[in-house]
């Protein structure tokens, strides 16, 4: 990677209604292959009560970002260096006894796999009352009946009961019901969900993201919502961060990136989704080569190797050799101009997204 | 979906054959036995993964075949290719009957229909070479191809997008997209008719997915290969097949062309499929959108399910009769031919929003009622 002296992006100073800001993030993991950069310079900002959808191929660094933000990677082989400061407190330095107060109470999160993320030990009822318990002080009677009223809040049928079984006695769609009644039940400011539906059928796919974004307007949380379906993202989000190769490439609103996407790789993503609306003479237009390595990232810009705009660029060997920057608002990390950007998307993507 | 079977001698050709059916399936059957007990184990149940299943795949077509998890769509397509025993009905491929065939009837058609595998991370073999995983399937056959087996093996790492100089490497040192196109470079080695294809691009990240499903489509296209297309992604599904079903606890609840199935169902529940699906909306004008359906629950146990239609316990239009009467898969009036919808009270062909959303989730209902 490039030295970045000067670091990406300087987000205007956290505003009053900032609930979190992360500032020039870096986060690598020792291996035996080498040191993997998993996120490299990266800053955002969420708003109390938004949604930030990162979207993002594997190995983007979004999952990573989050697990940072909780304090959940290994230190023992994990650099984290930058910012992370969850209303005006530092988690990055934070003491392992600080974060324990946080997780749980004021940041929460949503897993992937459910099956994995609850314990097969004890009953949904217990894990979801264990975190209301300890930050709120609540007797074990009090827990439990508001783990019930959690439960019935996320739609299981016959809570009452229900909170007496243990999740494999669960069907999929009501354990991810589960997951979102343990983090929300002490009303946290922020909610992490990572791929919180990847796992699931479509049909139950929509009732959990109609579940949360209702949840969400009722509790006023934040919520970072991680995905690689830009469709989930559309429905879900407020503002979007396409991250690629450990930093972000391009931000905006969902209307802003989804209709006048700027950078090459979002309308590489676009072009080689396939749409139920897209017309079926057009082939998919896949992005050429695969996602690089994080033990060595390419010079310059991280897309260039797969770039197809590159020969645009007026001096060509600036996406070789520097790293584009991406501002603290709407904006994307390329070397192209704004006014190529535009033209570029008009004459040439938008024809073919029909 | 049985038309009029006129079944082909073996020796016909291709020619002006678009109609020819390669493969008919009929009333195909897997149940699954459920041990339990103690102390003495038996059978307490079945799972019926399959039930009943009729289709037809004609020669050098795209059949896609979507559904949810569970509902016996990659039982059918491990039934078709005979990796496991159906319990009843029959396989035909070219008018020959392969559900009972013994492994000796059944050795030249297998070299016909082949299988790619969802996962390219378990579905090669990681101790051998990528030239002998794809030349694997020639030995067992026998075959002894045109200037030998290393030169077709080249030849197929060609057609797949891939460096024939690295026939000699193993499968970690290629990357998940890579491995899918091995897979699909093996499938092709025995140039078969037909191809089961189950969920091949699930594990891939989108922008590599594209690549391994325009692949497809350029094998089925230049080398007139049928496929059966099994695949839980709507959208994918849509750009790869001419013809769709769609499956629902063991049953093909409709099956049609493309364009039927995807702007004029009937089915309830292809309604509420199709809904479900998250999209990106890229015109500037909002276009008064989709229909919102939101189910409620997931889908029944297999183990027992409904008695009568099998969608009725999540279905808002279920009455009396679906409980008690079992839908026939038929041509509902109105319907393209060969567009059959097994429904009692089936939904008008739109997909347009409707004037009232279908919210049966009861947690949603609750949360959206507070808010008006």
């Amino acid at each position: 990677m490039t030295t970045l002296t000067k670091e990406a992006g300087t987000p205007s100073p956290a505003g009053a209604g900032t609930l979190l800001s992360v500032r020039d993030l870096h986060v690598s993991f020792k291996t035996e292959d080498g040191i993997v950069k998993a996120v490299n310079g990266l800053s955002f900002d969420l708003q109390r009560g938004r949604t930030l959808g990162i979207v993002g191929e594997s190995g983007s660094g979004k999952s990573v970002t989050n697990l940072t933000v909780l304090g959940l990677h290994n230190p023992q082989f994990t650099t984290v260096e930058g910012e992370i400061l969850l209303e005006g407190q530092e988690l990055t330095t934070a003491r392992e006894s600080e974060l324990e107060k946080l997780r749980g109470n004021k940041v929460a999160m949503i897993f992937q796999d459910p099956l994995t993320a609850l314990s097969p030990y004890y009953t949904v009822g217990r894990q979801i009352a264990e975190p209301y318990m300890k930050h709120n002080g609540a007797s074990k009677r009090a827990a439990w009946d508001r783990a019930v009223e959690m439960l019935g809040k996320v739609g299981i049928p016959n809570p009452k009961e229900r909170a007496k079984d243990y999740p494999h006695q669960f069907s999929g769609g009501m354990r991810q019901r589960a997951m979102i009644a343990m983090a929300l039940v002490c009303d946290p400011d922020l909610l992490i969900a990572d791929e919180p539906t990847t796992a699931l059928d479509v049909t139950v796919q929509a009732q959990i993201l109609d579940l949360l974004k209702d949840l969400q307007q009722e509790f006023g949380t934040g919520i970072i919502f991680i995905t690689h379906d830009l469709g989930v993202i559309a429905d879900m989000a407020d503002d979007i961060m396409v991250m690629y190769a450990g930093g972000a490439v391009e931000r905006g609103t969902v209307d802003e990136v989804l209709r006048s996407p700027q950078h090459p790789y979002t309308w590489g993503l676009l072009n080689s989704m396939p749409r139920l609306d897209a017309d079926l003479d057009a082939p998919l237009e896949p992005i050429p080569g695969a996602p690089p390595s994080l033990l060595t990232p390419p010079s310059g810009c991280p897309f260039h190797p797969r770039c197809t705009f590159q020969d645009r660029v007026e001096f060509r060997d600036r996406c070789v050799d520097v790293r584009p920057l991406l501002g603290p608002d709407r904006g994307s990390a390329c070397h192209l101009t704004a006014e190529q950007k535009r033209t570029i998307f008009i004459e040439e993507i938008k024809p073919r997204l029909g | 979906m049985k038309e009029d079977l006129v079944l082909p001698s073996p020796r016909e050709t291709a020619e002006g054959a678009a109609r020819e059916p390669l493969l008919d399936v009929s009333g195909l059957t897997k149940h699954f036995p459920v041990k339990g007990g103690f102390p003495i184990r038996r059978t307490v149940g079945h799972v019926q993964a399959v039930d009943g299943v009729d289709l037809t795949v004609h020669v050098g077509e795209s059949f896609g075949l979507v559904g949810e998890s569970g509902c016996g769509k990659s039982t059918t397509g491990r039934l078709i290719t005979r990796l496991l025993e159906p319990t009843s009905g029959t396989i035909s491929y070219r008018g020959q009957d392969i559900s009972r065939a013994s492994r000796k009837e059944l050795a030249p058609i297998r070299s016909e229909i082949q299988m790619i595998f969802q996962d390219p991370y378990s579905s090669l073999n990681p101790r051998q070479t990528v030239g002998k995983i794809i030349s694997n399937p020639m030995e067992i056959n026998g075959i002894e191809p045109e200037g030998g087996r290393e030169k077709r093996v080249r030849e197929l790492l060609e057609i797949v997008g891939l460096n024939p100089e690295h026939f000699n490497r193993f499968p970690h040192e290629f990357s998940g997209g890579q491995r899918q196109r091995i897979g699909v470079a093996r499938a092709l080695a025995l140039e078969p008719k037909l191809i089961v294809a189950d969920e091949p691009v699930s594990a891939l990240d989108v922008s590599i997915q594209a690549q391994v499903v325009n692949l497809l489509q350029k094998v089925q296209k230049e080398l007139g290969i049928a496929f059966l297309f099994i695949a839980h992604d709507l959208a994918v599904v849509r750009h790869f097949s001419q013809r769709v079903a769609v499956m629902y606890l063991g049953k093909i609840i409709e099956v049609g062309d493309r364009d039927s199935i995807y702007t004029r169902p009937r089915h309830p529940y292809t309604h509420a499929l199709l809904s479900a699906v998250p999209e990106v909306n890229l015109s500037d004008e909002d276009t008064g959108g989709r229909e919102r359906i939101r189910l409620a629950g997931d889908v029944p146990s297999p183990i027992s399910p409904p008695s009568g239609c099998r969608f009725r316990t999540r279905c808002w239009k279920a009455q009396d009769k679906c409980a008690t009467e079992e839908p026939p898969l038929i041509q509902i009036s109105g319907n393209r031919a060969g567009h059959l919808t097994a429904c009692h009270f089936p939904e008008e062909p739109t997909i347009e929003a409707r004037d009232e959303d279908i919210v049966l989730d009861p947690a949603l209902a609750a949360l959206e009622e507070s808010e008006d």
